[in-house]
């Protein structure tokens, strides 16, 4: 899978640096049939369709596909990858479109649609689409706080 | 009539089930490093407050935490399929509404929406376990999968003192796939189209009649052509049979430079196509030689588009059989 190589420790984002209509740094996923199984397991999901392609085949698709738990993880690893580790998720809420089957990539963007802050927390609110060849495979929105200066 | 009855009588007893409240399902295993260095593996991610315990030490946290998204992992049932022990299991009095739809022919599953909330940060230790009711169904909606329900149901997350530590609300749409065979194809509340094979998006294809085919014909072999009247020599576009000066139809085609300014635009933000990005800019880009044609633009963003700019044609082969005049702006 695609390794954009961050140093995560020297990235930080603060609530007062971000503006609405900001772009967050786009992410490519190089979705293979590795890292699918590697998904479905790290987030213990033994459906046979996200791991066997014979079984998937059976059921008319044409090859294995990505769970949802590991499309959960790659929009909140696009987003904490753009804030730093100081930047915890809130809420991450997500729609979903056409599969990731291996071979194909899905490239995530985003950005700063809303800043808030409620509770003593500094929301950004960031809208996110990942699109691979056949057209969006996850748009949503993910709520992440960040530090104030 | 028969129909109407089963509707009836499957409505409710899909009513019966909303705002039951099923769990707890346990974890097999509290939060712990192991998992999370496995899944912060499997997706790339390197953020440190998960795997970094001298670095997550030093944060306001105090120690590594779970990846947020983490939260449905750790109660999932595993390669087994069984519940860990401590699970309250479903009862008869408990039916799911899923396979109540399935004895109806709503056989077909697709996932439409997972909205999670994370209300603290798990840490290794914590002991998760969740409780899933059916929060609400639809109205029976037809769809381009088929006709179905969408239902929604409820995940509620809680740690070892039963407090709420996440939520999460997942939609999906059983439905009676067309031309079913009425066997359960997929148990799965996954993401899966069933009958679609993998195929790539690709722009819409024009209409060609033997007015406007020189035009087409010349995008292929790199040429932006302009259609001219061969009598007063006005050129024009779209292309046409006569021409709106002289009336004549006599008519032949000359090349554009290819250069021009962006007369009018618009972004186009719905309905979102496949093919295209979102938004997706679109001119009327009026041409140096004094006609406009409608063209996508490539190498902005759509917030940076202005009348005025200028631009220049980029002949673009889309796919095997499409090729297109694009326009780029220009620097000045």
């Amino acid at each position: 899978m695609s390794q954009t190589v961050v140093n995560q420790t020297a990235n930080r984002v603060s609530f007062d640096q971000v503006e609405v209509g900001q772009k967050l740094p786009e992410l490519i996923i190089d979705v293979t049939a590795e890292q699918i199984v590697a998904g479905a397991m790290a987030s213990r999901d033994y459906q046979d369709v996200h791991h066997d392609k014979e079984k998937a085949q059976a059921l008319g698709s044409p090859d294995i596909f990505m769970n949802i738990l590991t499309t959960n993880g790659l929009v909140g690893r696009f987003v904490t990858d753009w804030s730093g580790p100081e930047g915890m998720l809130k809420k991450v809420n997500i729609k979903l479109g056409a599969p990731n089957y291996p071979g194909d990539s899905m490239r995530l963007v985003g950005k700063v649609t809303e800043k808030q802050q409620k509770d003593d927390q500094n929301l950004v609110e960031v809208s996110v689409i990942g699109k691979n060849s056949m057209g969006s495979h996850v748009t949503g929105t993910v709520l992440v706080a960040l530090p104030l200066a | 009539m028969t129909d109407q009855n089963n509707n009836k009588e499957l409505e409710a007893r899909m009513a019966e089930t909303v705002g039951v409240r099923v769990g707890p399902h346990r974890s097999w295993d509290p939060v712990n490093q192991p998992m999370i260095r496995h899944w912060a593996q499997a997706m790339g991610d390197q953020n440190p407050m998960y795997t970094d315990a001298e670095y997550a030490a030093k944060s306001s946290e105090g120690s590594t935490i779970a990846p947020p998204t983490m939260l449905q992992a750790w109660t999932m049932r595993g390669v087994t399929g069984q519940h860990a022990p401590g699970t309250k299991e479903r009862t008869e009095a408990q039916p799911y509404v899923l396979n109540i739809l399935d004895e109806y022919g709503f056989v077909g599953v697709v996932a439409v929406n997972c909205d999670q909330e994370y209300f603290r940060t798990l840490k290794p230790g914590d002991d998760i376990s969740h409780y899933m009711e059916i929060e609400s169904i639809s109205e029976r909606k037809d769809t381009a999968l088929g006709s179905g329900y969408f239902v929604t149901e409820l995940w509620t997350f809680v740690d070892q003192n039963e407090e709420k530590v996440g939520e999460m609300r997942f939609r999906l749409l059983k439905f009676i796939p067309p031309k079913s065979d009425n066997k359960p194809k997929a148990s799965s509340a996954d993401q899966q189209n069933k009958s679609a094979k993998a195929k790539k998006a690709v722009r819409p294809r024009p209409g060609i009649n033997r007015d406007n085919r020189f035009f087409w014909d010349g995008l292929k072999e790199g040429k932006l052509l302009i259609q001219r009247c061969k009598s007063c020599e006005t050129l024009r576009h779209p292309p046409s049979p006569m021409c709106p000066s002289c009336r004549s139809l006599e008519r032949d085609a000359v090349e554009a430079s290819g250069n021009g300014v962006i007369h009018s635009f618009v972004n186009l933000h719905h309905p979102a196509l496949p093919a295209f990005d979102e938004p997706n800019p679109i001119a009327l880009v009026e041409l140096e030689e004094g006609t406009r044609l409608v063209a996508g633009l490539v190498g902005i963003e759509p917030e940076d588009v202005k009348i005025g700019m200028s631009v220049k044609a980029e002949i673009t082969q889309c796919d095997e059989e499409l090729t297109l005049a694009l326009f780029r702006p220009v620097e000045a």
